[in-house]
């Protein structure tokens, strides 16, 4: 019979240093969101509007004549765009680091305006210190998202050592983790949830589904993600966000990270 | 319909041809309606499977009008049970004498306006719900104590409701109830283009995206008449493998954790992890979305270094397993634990790795090859035990398998293009299917006028599991219930659709 202990301590350890060292958060090759130059864009050309399954990309008339929308909030990461875009004006990037404080960030805009949102930030350090207590909530998803959130807890990603953890009980949770759409059918459950938990208590949007409603948004069972809902501390596109976008969005929550996204822009 | 036989046949007519068919020793797969019309009424679809390597028999059957009752065929063949609940609630077709005609899809309370299905009901019109009392089934006896555990349930999981009968640590008998994430995905496909639609296969359950998405693109061609790229049908099967790879790595690892087993749970999760990276680094997504449209794949992918990776991965991989299988304390918890017998397995409609742990040796991918199957070597693993441990190595024997599907694949791709052009004719129909790693999924796509669809069903592997899975655990105890289920490797989302 193997010795499983032995097993364990001859692969010795497997999880990665990131976030404490920059560049070894291994999501090598994964592509994020699409990167928008406007600059690029061709006058009369709605090609990637009309390719948009989720209403990421739209097309608003002004006083210039017609200019493109883009909300990363509705962003599914199929990257059709990219490939049908025959100017270039939108390209495939590995910027997935997409949480946010408010939702207006991740809609583009041209200028940039110059507001840094910290002082909620500074409460919940107070009240959590380093550490969190999550309650996740399945609200309709389709389970891209759960995978990656179970992928937490595998050794690479460990959780634990950042002192974040699940917990069973709402009883005992800081943070409400919600994915998917919200269906007519979790509505409540979710409700009751969030009212079981104990103040102060915050809840993050997980996944574009709860964001804005996803593919599934809007149709006979789904609401638009937590719209109208819940009130959100942190949104987190993505389809699904990888575990490491996921890892920063709470770090964010808990002010150990900063915000990547600004008004649709991307810094690093 | 393309890739199939059919049939038309009147409303009494069903029976009987089913009834032949089982008698020649086929299986019912499922059963769908929609409406060809707006206005008219609809149209109801058994699709059946006969032999290994024979198209697939469909019988249609259009009503003559829209309140006419059909006869339940689910007394004769339960694994029908579901399929008919599903038509009551979403087209609004009632069947006779239906042994549980209860709500399924939707729930107690749901009032849509018109059924969802139909071509008329508004778009973006959520359905009224106000909460009403379930239909659960009456269990009496003294001490007998009802626990609903759900739909938020412990843990990251997806969301489901299991009502337990139960005395003590026995349970008496145990009721999914489900459909909580029930997303209305198939009325999402009307109107919308074929390249929009493979988005939402991929979406209809995130761990099987290249099997839904290759299901569907699939049967979009048949419908089509498209032939696609000998390239592309090679690296179909590399992805369709890739994926079953971290979705077995993962259930193994899963079923450590429940027979609390932790090192084994970390190393299983941690090679599931591995596979994602390797996912990424070949294909830009960890779930290997955006790869598969309609006529081929959106690009050509570069897989040279893949098969080093691979072997390097390899002995690790099968270090594993065979420690698991070594560890008595991990197989005493499986051994004889869910016990499905082959007999309700093949009624009840179980699929996949369940129905090949209980004896029955089908595999769409032997049997009905697509992408390029047929040519590449493989043996279905078979196992007549039906227990959690049979379901646990009828997975290890398919990791391997899928290793050597995919080098082999690699080796014999032909350089070319990976895609063909597609266009889809007017009210065009087609069949598709794929093995995902969970069992047999099936596409109808039927398009209308202007090359949009006007329907899309959806048979998940999981919708057929979580009906067979209560029958293993009436009259069992609680401590074996969370190794049962994770034995089953279920998810919510394909089946809630």
């Amino acid at each position: 019979m193997p010795i499983w202990t032995l097993f364990g301590v001859k692969h010795g350890v497997a999880t990665s240093p990131w976030p404490g060292k920059e560049d070894t958060d291994l999501q090598t090759g994964v592509l994020g969101m699409p990167k928008f130059r406007p600059d690029q864009c061709q006058e009369n050309c709605r090609a990637c509007a009309d390719s948009c399954l989720s209403g990421a990309i739209g097309v608003a008339s002004g006083r210039d004549g017609e200019r493109l929308t883009l909300d990363y909030g509705k962003c599914i990461g199929c990257q059709l765009c990219t490939e049908i875009c025959p100017a270039g004006a939108l390209e495939k990037s590995s910027d997935w680091a997409f949480g946010v404080r408010k939702r207006s960030d991740l809609v583009w805009a041209e200028a940039l305006a110059s507001q840094p949102a910290q002082e909620l930030t500074t409460k919940i350090q107070r009240c959590f210190g380093r550490s969190l207590h999550i309650r996740h909530v399945d609200a309709g998803s389709c389970n891209g998202c759960e995978s990656e959130l179970q992928a937490l807890n595998n050794p690479y990603y460990n959780l634990h050592r950042l002192g974040i953890f699940f917990t069973p009980s709402p009883r005992f949770a800081d943070l409400l983790l919600v994915t998917g759409s919200v269906t007519y059918a979790m509505r409540e459950a979710l409700l009751e949830t969030y009212n079981a938990m104990p103040e102060p208590r915050w809840v993050m949007a997980m996944g574009t589904c709860a964001v804005s409603g996803g593919a599934a948004g809007g149709g006979y069972t789904c609401a638009h993600g937590l719209e109208g809902i819940l009130p959100v501390e942190i949104y987190v596109p993505g389809c699904p966000p990888n575990p490491a976008a996921m890892i920063h969005a709470l770090l964010m929550l808990l002010n150990r990270a900063a915000q990547h996204v600004e008004r649709g822009h991307y810094a690093k | 319909m393309n890739g199939t036989v059919e049939q038309t046949l009147r409303p009494e007519e069903i029976a009987p041809a089913c009834r032949q068919l089982a008698g020649e020793g086929a299986r019912l797969q499922m059963a769908y309606a929609w409406f060809p019309k707006p206005g008219e009424p609809p149209e109801v679809l058994y699709l059946v499977d006969r032999k290994p390597h024979e198209p697939f028999p469909l019988l249609r059957c259009r009503l003559s009008n829209a309140e006419q009752q059909l006869v339940s065929l689910a007394p004769e063949f339960p694994l029908l049970g579901w399929y008919e609940r599903e038509m009551m609630d979403l087209c609004g077709i009632s069947f006779e004498g239906h042994p549980e005609p209860h709500r399924l899809v939707l729930h107690e309370g749901a009032h849509p306006s018109i059924p969802p299905l139909d071509p008329r009901y508004p778009t973006g019109q959520m359905i009224s719900f106000t909460p009403e009392p379930w239909d659960l089934p009456a269990v009496a006896g003294s001490d007998v104590q009802v626990l609903p555990f759900g739909p938020v349930r412990g843990d990251v999981l997806e969301s489901a409701q299991i009502v337990f009968y139960y005395i003590g640590e026995a349970i008496l008998y145990c009721h999914p109830r489900l459909f909580f994430k029930h997303r209305g995905m198939e009325k999402r496909f009307e109107g919308i283009s074929p390249l929009l639609g493979t988005l939402l296969a991929e979406r209809v359950s995130g761990v099987d995206s290249v099997a839904h998405s290759l299901a569907f693109c699939q049967a979009v061609e048949t419908a089509c008449q498209c032939e696609i790229p000998e390239r592309a049908k090679y690296l179909r099967v590399v992805l369709a493998e890739l994926e079953r790879l971290y979705n077995h790595l993962h259930y193994l690892g899963h079923l450590c954790h429940t027979t609390t087993l932790k090192v084994g749970e970390a190393e299983g999760k941690l090679l599931a992890e591995r596979c994602k990276q390797l996912n990424a680094v070949f294909t830009g997504s960890r779930f290997l979305r955006g790869l598969i449209k309609p006529g081929g794949l959106r690009r050509d992918l570069d897989f040279e270094a893949l098969p080093h990776r691979l072997r390097m991965l390899e002995p690790e991989i099968t270090e594993y397993m065979q420690d698991l299988e070594k560890t008595n304390s991990h197989l005493d918890r499986l051994i004889a634990t869910g016990y499905l017998p082959r007999d309700l397995a093949f009624d009840e409609g179980a699929t996949g790795p369940i129905k090949r742990a209980s004896g029955i040796d089908r595999d769409l991918r032997c049997d009905h090859p697509y992408a390029s199957y047929e040519r590449l070597g493989m043996k279905t693993p078979v196992r007549t035990e039906g227990d959690a441990h049979a379901r646990a190595q009828i997975r290890m024997e398919e990791i391997n398998n899928s290793i050597s599907l995919i080098l082999q694949a690699l080796d014999n791709a032909p350089e070319g293009p990976v895609e063909a052009k597609l266009s889809a004719p007017a009210r065009a129909e087609g069949l598709g299917w794929c093995e995902g790693t969970r069992g047999s999924i099936y596409y109808c796509v039927h398009f209308d006028d202007a090359g949009k669809f006007a329907r899309v069903k959806v048979k998940s592997a999981s919708f057929s599991n979580w009906r067979v899975f209560p029958f293993t655990v009436h009259d069992t105890n609680m401590m074996d219930y969370a190794i049962n289920e994770a034995s089953f490797g279920l998810t919510m989302a394909a089946c809630d659709r």
